[in-house]
């Protein structure tokens, strides 16, 4: 024995008693064995006070041996960092370990928050909604948050490497206890896909600290055997130190995999999507505490983990042991500890009928029994001392012990059950909530559905037998709600369980009620005189035990969350000292050069005067070709397709069934049955999606196929007056004079070195512009082509934001900037085109209606400032009235300060604005009010003839 | 999340698809009256219980096909393509019983 | 209506809190009422306190097929803002803020408003012109908003990565919008009804209404026929169930918008952060979970639970903008059920039937409109007509094609 481990017992126990760990826990070194939980290796050390409740502050030991744990939650760094809120009943003893308690100051052991607790009744459930309502909340409300919270968030950066992974398999087996393996070897001996899911570190459940008999073998030679077989079947994987954490549509099952989250070279956490054909629960039952007086002292833990510390640590829990039971299967625990030398003094039974055959057992060890009897208080502070209980004849009694071990009962451990839609049933024998209807596809086996083993003649009864003012009886250990609590509750008629569990916060901790929702039920029900059953229970929600975060995020983070589209050239730009902004999921070069506006000015100044350059490539390009195609698209633009000429090209609009513009852009005929469509670049795959969408679902009796060509044409868009010149010296390109290739003309061919092209003479920015399509792979290599051609420094690239000051001055609008999800085609200028057609258009019902036809809506307009010297950005509104009857008229949707023009300028949407040119009105931004007139939205070059030039 | 038979692909989960709403009825005629394209543009019978649905296998054959799916229990009862007839699916009083799978 | 306050509760303390009364009674359904309220949710519990106090119509019973403040009510993420964009939508629901910032006493229940500010972030240039767009207007409607610069935004809100995959360019924040305590609402809101005689009656489920010549007359119910001389339907998240009750449709589409809550920690987080493009929303509880909103699954659901994708997809972006949030655990993730309209404006007003009201398409944000829509619902049944503030909210917007589009103007749904 380890003399720094007082309470560990000589041998036994599945610890590595060849090797010690090291660990720190609250500033002091403890030692332990591989095999231990913080918990155990903390009782063998002879710990008691391992935490402090989250409201009152009481001290608190250890209650069980497993992921129910509602008090030993530590704060733990494993060169992690310091994660809150760890559960020590199931963290393995890590060398080197160092783990805090939580919610205490300036010690788990003396506590200054235990105030709270000495003037508990002035705050019992609900408290808050009573008071702190002058002068108002916000003026206690940081107080109240500061007490509240358990842990602290992580410190450091987070280490761990999250991934996910998707696996099928034809059986899940959620619990590796003797009925979760049972139902894996008969589905693996099928030869059936099996999956067996284990939230401990090692597989066997119960029988880890619990030996039987199964089939005639001892159950470690058994399990054993199990194992080995198992590990044998190809068709089988076992997963430990893994929860199955939430159940959802269709039998996917999710699985928080640690096994090798505490690795020190590079910690993992893996977050499974398990689709199962069939799901196999075995995750066994959860023992519920019994209430009494001060049930909530150090010392006082549930009889099973008392068990399971004796036998799978080898930790005795304490010298002398009181029972407190209400079932047989706490007796099952009692002798079981006793006999592995945890001398049990006396058993309180409160059932009357204990059978005789325990009554024996009990006779054979020289444990006292006091069946019928009532358990009362615990006595002690910081630790129990003793038990008082009324016995059968209603005499107090005394039991004197160190620990007391108690047992309310088994309840099926049934959240994942219930979140895959099966239905619970109160059994009324064994006084909790069991399996009734199965979902499909879904089975329960073992203590989960209700078979708990250690039954004899006597039934279950309530965990609730005390008076409800025996001294402070806690239901729920970690948010402090006691009997009182629930019994004020229903005096205030909080009596739906919902209602119950909201005001008192009961079940809500971080263990989601697991020990405590059954002692509420069984209070409410006793205190309105219905049964359980027809009080019911709470809903479980996902996640069965808490998952971190950043597991179900997986790898999504930094340049792996929404990874951004980059173009073909984007490593040309970067060389060429391009800035680059996000332009829906594209990087795009913004500017070139270090500082922006005098960047963009350079930039648009070029494109003025001699020949700039810009990457169109994200330039949507949905080819549509078959004999339908013009009727097909005669029916998405607002414009007539039908009498465009192959090789030729026409602007046109695209609105939603709505008649709200959603998209504009050139389309193009090349020949009598191929079109090729151009949307706005940050709504290609939405706009393809959408055509399909249309073609599939109500015009399928159309031949054509559309066809998403975006990603393979890289686009060079070359405008100014010396664009013609620069892009003619491409050897092999057609003759490009204004004479045989006109404004709005398209072609297509192949250069001299037989690269192809396409070539649409389109301009956003006003100026003589032409868009040369090639394959994507080749974006940068024409690029230094047109580059060379033109001679140093001649061909300037431009980014974005010029082309935004380039179209802004020539009043061309931008969907989604100067339209919004309201604006309809007349409202831009666009009414006469809606009118002249004839023939149904998609949205073109819409604006017929009364709203879509009134004058007084909002209309495009350009509009300059009076003070040439001042500026005024986009999102700036058009006002009338002063302070307090001011009212917006529309808004100023792009606005720049023009270098061609030298004066700042815009285009907005004001109400009736066709009607208002030459109007003054006041433009408002953040408190500021600038006087603007009204004009035409084009400033540039209104007759088009830089244009078509 | 869902696992939707796919006509042409087979079954596959609900990421690979994309939602298309409640199966519309047909367009009314361009000189329908106000209240009538109201009605086609934005009510939906929106059912607690079995609903004909559009879904696209967006990121697999491409290819719209209809669903009749249980909102409550998210069962999914039959597929069938786009333009065609649904098929007769009895099982509307299942809802409750089944929670969910 | 026995008050709470400080010193009652010391009085009460000293008797073992044996004193407290019924915070509402459990009523049976009676035979008839002036006004059946349909679901006993915030706006249907509000639409009856304020029918009670402001119209003195106190033969009101509240009808709930289930709990109280057990649908959305309860399950919403608890954000009260009245940044709007449209002047009908700012001037409604800042009406309803300001009777939020009086509701405790009014009430006389702490409702736990928390104006801790709510900060909406833009990640690109463009976004950033958007939401100046929007500040603006929300300036011009009067009510309070100021836009932040990235260094600022660090400053208040310093867990936040500004270098993020998209990095934040800036952004605006309404110091009056913040967080309450939802239970709160319903059950503060059912007590005072109570206390001016409203009946509430829970485990009453509506199975269809009787109406003749066009007109309501009634409603049956799970515990029988009920007649009444108005009913009014607030069962966000179910409107069109009932609807299709009283035959008509309505423009809303169901599905299930989800939430969830992390581990409780420590405060960390003082403000609401929500970034409209990330889909990012969070704040901090006053009991220490990060609670964080999600989007609705997409696509029709009448099942009040969530799928895994968007999960996936909302823990990558709030960890994207807060990476220290990475290694916290996810304790529990909920839905609900949210009606979710064309144009993400609210359905309230009249209906089809004579005498039947509807406030319904609360979409994702139905909680903090409670207070004005209790209140202009109680004014429209009690007078037959709109309240002036609702005016433009009613079900013939989709006819006229006058909608009123938050979410395409301002880039934010409700």
């Amino acid at each position: 024995m380890s003399p720094s481990q007082p309470l560990r017992k000589a041998q036994g126990g599945r610890i590595d008693r060849t090797r010690t760990v090291a660990f720190r826990f609250d500033g002091r070194r403890y030692l332990g064995h591989p095999g231990d939980t913080l918990a155990s290796a903390l009782l063998a050390n002879g710990v008691k006070v391992m935490g402090r409740s989250m409201k009152l502050h009481r001290p608190r030991g250890v209650l069980s041996a497993g992921v129910e744990e509602p008090n030993a939650l530590f704060s733990v760094d494993w060169g992690s960092g310091k994660i809150p809120s760890i559960r020590a009943t199931v963290m393995p003893a890590l060398d080197g370990l160092v783990a805090q308690s939580q919610n205490c100051f300036p010690s788990v052991n003396f506590d200054l928050g235990r105030a709270l607790d000495f003037t508990h009744r002035l705050w019992p459930a609900g408290f808050y909604y009573k008071m702190f309502k002058w002068p108002s909340w916000r003026a206690f409300e940081w107080a109240v948050r500061r007490t509240a919270g358990i842990g602290r968030l992580p410190d450091g950066t987070d280490r761990t490497r999250y991934r996910h992974l998707n696996s099928h398999c034809d059986v899940l087996v959620v619990g590796s206890g003797p009925s979760g393996l049972a139902a894996a070897l008969e589905a693996g001996r099928r030869g059936e896909d099996v999956l067996v899911v284990e939230q401990d570190v090692a597989f066997g459940g119960s029988l880890l600290h619990d030996p039987m008999a199964i089939d005639g073998a001892a159950s470690d030679d058994w399990l054993e055997a199990a194992l080995a077989e198992l590990d044998g079947m190809d068709n089988v994987r076992l997963m430990a130190n893994a929860t199955a954490a939430g159940c959802y549509d269709h039998n996917l099952v999710t699985i928080h995999d640690r096994s090798a989250a505490y690795r020190s070279d590079g910690p993992v956490e893996t977050f499974h999507k398990v689709r199962a054909r069939r799901i196999v629960l075995a995750t066994g039952a959860t023992e519920q505490p019994m209430l009494f007086g001060n049930n909530d002292l150090p010392g006082i833990m549930l009889a099973g983990a008392v068990h399971a510390y004796v036998g799978r640590y080898a930790v005795n829990c304490g010298q002398r042991v009181a029972g407190v039971v209400n079932n047989d299967a706490g007796w099952h625990s009692l002798l079981a500890v006793h006999d592995a030398g945890t001398a049990v003094r006396a058993i309180v039974d409160t059932r009357g009928d204990v059978e005789r055959e325990l009554l024996d057992a009990a006779e054979e060890r020289g444990i006292a029994v006091h069946p019928g009897a009532t358990p009362l208080t615990a006595r002690g502070s910081s630790g129990v001392r003793g038990l008082r209980f009324a016995a059968a004849n209603e005499t107090t009694k005394q039991v004197d012990c160190d620990l007391i071990a108690m047992s309310g009962g088994l309840n099926p451990t049934t959240q994942l059950y219930s979140q895959a839609g099966g239905k619970l049933r109160y059994d009324e024998r064994r006084h909790c909530f069991v399996p009734d209807k199965d979902p499909a596809d879904l089975d329960v086996v073992g203590a989960a559905s209700g078979s708990f083993g250690w039954e004899n003649g006597s039934s279950v009864r309530p965990c609730t037998v005390a008076p409800v003012r025996t001294g402070r009886q806690w239901v729920d250990f970690q948010h402090d709600v006691t009997a009182a609590d629930i019994e004020l509750a229903v005096r205030e008629n909080y009596v739906s369980v919902e209602h119950m569990k909201r005001y008192t916060t009961a079940g809500m901790a971080v263990d989601q009620g697991k020990t405590s929702n059954l002692g509420v039920l069984s209070l409410l029900a006793q205190l309105t005189g219905r049964s359980p059953g027809e009080v019911g229970t709470t809903t479980a929600r996902p996640q069965f035990m808490p998952v971190t975060m950043g597991a179900i995020a997986g790898n999504r983070r930094g340049d792996f969350y929404r990874p951004a589209k980059r173009l073909a050239a984007h490593d040309w730009h970067a060389g060429e000292g391009a800035v680059f902004d996000d332009y829906g999921a594209w990087k795009r070069p913004a500017f070139y050069g270090d500082d922006r506006d005098a960047s963009i000015a350079r930039e648009v100044l070029a494109v003025r005067q001699s020949v700039g350059f810009f990457d169109g490539s994200p330039l949507g390009k949905i080819e549509v070709k078959g004999p339908d195609a013009a009727r097909f698209l005669d029916r998405i633009y607002v414009n007539n397709v039908l009498t465009l000429k192959p090789g030729r090209v026409r602007y046109g609009l695209m609105l939603n069934e709505n008649g709200v513009v959603i998209d504009d852009g050139v389309f193009v005929r090349q020949d009598e049955d191929h079109f090729l469509v151009n949307t706005t670049s940050g709504n290609a795959e939405r706009i393809a999606a959408w055509l399909e969408e249309w073609h599939q679902c109500e015009f399928f009796d159309m031949r054509l196929v559309l066809s998403n060509v975006t990603s393979q044409w890289a686009v060079a868009t070359l405008a100014g007056p010396d664009a013609r010149a620069v892009l003619q010296s491409l050897p092999g390109l057609i003759d490009l004079s204004t004479a045989s290739f006109p404004h709005l003309r398209f072609a297509a061919g192949h250069l001299a070195d037989g690269m192809p092209y396409r070539l649409q003479r389109v301009s956003f920015s006003g100026e003589q512009s032409y868009e040369l399509s090639v394959p994507s792979n080749r974006a940068a290599s024409i690029f230094e082509r047109l580059q060379a051609a033109a001679g140093p420094g001649k061909l300037v690239p431009i980014g974005v934001e010029a082309l935004m000051v380039l179209r802004t001055e020539k009043g061309f609008v931008h969907v989604g900037v100067d339209t919004d999800g309201t604006t309809n085609p007349l409202d831009i200028g666009f009414g006469a085109v809606v009118d002249r057609k004839q023939r149904d258009f998609i949205g073109a019902r819409s604006l017929a209606r009364p709203n879509d036809r009134r004058t007084d809506r909002r209309q495009l307009v350009g509009f300059e400032l009076l003070d040439r010297n001042a500026s005024v950005p986009a999102g700036a509104h058009f006002v009338t009235g002063s302070n307090g009857g001011r009212r917006s008229e529309g808004f100023v949707t792009s606005a720049c300060d023009s270098p061609t023009l030298g004066r700042t300028i815009g285009i907005g949407l004001i109400e009736g604005g066709f009607g208002r040119k030459g109007e003054e009105v006041l433009v408002y931004d953040s408190g500021r009010n600038l006087p603007a007139r009204i004009v035409d939205p084009c400033f540039y070059d209104p007759s088009g003839e830089r244009m078509r030039a | 999340m869902l696992r939707i038979p796919c006509p042409y692909c087979g079954e596959r989960d609900e990421a690979e698809f994309r939602y298309g709403g409640e199966v519309p009825g047909s367009i009314p005629q361009t000189d329908v009256g106000d209240q009538a394209w109201a009605d086609y543009l934005f009510a939906r019978d929106n059912p607690k219980g079995l609903v004909h649905e559009r879904w696209c296998h967006s990121h697999g054959c491409g290819q719209w096909f209809n669903v009749v799916r249980d909102t409550v229990t998210h069962r999914i009862h039959a597929v069938y393509g786009a333009g065609e007839a649904p098929p007769v699916v009895d099982c509307s009083n299942e809802s409750q019983a089944d929670g969910g799978r | 209506m026995r008050g709470y306050s400080f010193p009652a509760l010391v009085g009460r303390a000293l008797r073992g809190h044996r004193g407290w009364p019924k915070a509402w009674r459990s009523a049976e359904p009676e035979r008839s009422y002036d006004v059946i309220v349909i679901g006993a949710g915030g706006h249907g519990l509000a639409t009856a306190y304020y029918l009670a106090k402001n119209h003195g119509i106190t033969n009101v019973a509240v009808l709930e097929k289930g709990w109280l403040g057990g649908g959305n009510t309860g399950r919403n993420t608890q954000v009260t803002r009245s940044n709007y964009f449209w002047p009908q939508s700012a001037a409604f629901f800042e009406r309803s803020l300001k009777l939020y910032e009086n509701l405790s006493r009014e009430l006389n229940f702490n409702v736990m408003l928390s104006q801790r500010g709510i900060l909406t972030l833009a990640h690109s240039h463009h976004e950033m012109e958007a939401l100046r767009r929007w500040t603006n207007a929300i300036r011009i409607n009067g009510i309070d908003s100021e836009v932040m610069t990235p260094s600022e935004i660090g400053k208040l809100v310093p867990l936040l990565n500004l270098d993020a995959r998209f990095p934040v360019h800036g952004g605006f924040i309404q110091r009056r919008g913040g967080i309450s305590r939802h239970d709160a609402v319903a059950w503060g809101y059912a007590r005072a009804a109570n206390a001016l005689g409203v009946s509430i009656v829970q485990q009453c489920e509506v199975t269809g209404f009787d109406i003749a010549d066009g007109r309501v007359a009634g409603v049956t119910t799970s515990r029988g026929s009920i007649a009444a001389e108005k009913v009014c339907i607030c069962v966000a998240g179910h409107t069109s169930v009932l609807a299709a009750k009283a035959g008509f449709r309505v423009p809303i589409t169901s599905m299930a918008l989800q939430a969830m809550v992390s581990e409780p920690i420590k405060p960390c987080l003082d403000t609401v952060v929500l970034s409209p493009a990330i889909h990012a929303y969070v704040s901090q509880s006053d009991r220490g979970e990060l609670v964080l909103g999600g989007g609705a699954d997409g696509y029709n659901s009448y099942a009040q639970r969530g799928g895994i994708p968007l999960l996936e997809e909302n823990l990558a972006a709030l960890i994207e903008l807060f990476p220290a949030f990475s290694r916290l655990r996810l304790m529990r993730q909920w839905a609900g059920i949210v009606d979710i309209t064309p144009d993400t404006t609210p359905i309230m007003g009249l209906t089809p039937v004579k005498n039947l009201y509807l406030s319904g398409g609360w979409g994702t944000g139905g909680y903090k409109a409670i207070p004005a829509g209790g209140e202009t619902m109680a004014h429209t049944v009690a007078h037959d007509a709109p309240h002036p503030l609702i005016a433009d909210f009613g079900l013939d917007r989709f006819e006229s094609g006058a909608l009123i589009d938050e979410g395409a103007a301002s880039g934010v749904a409700h």
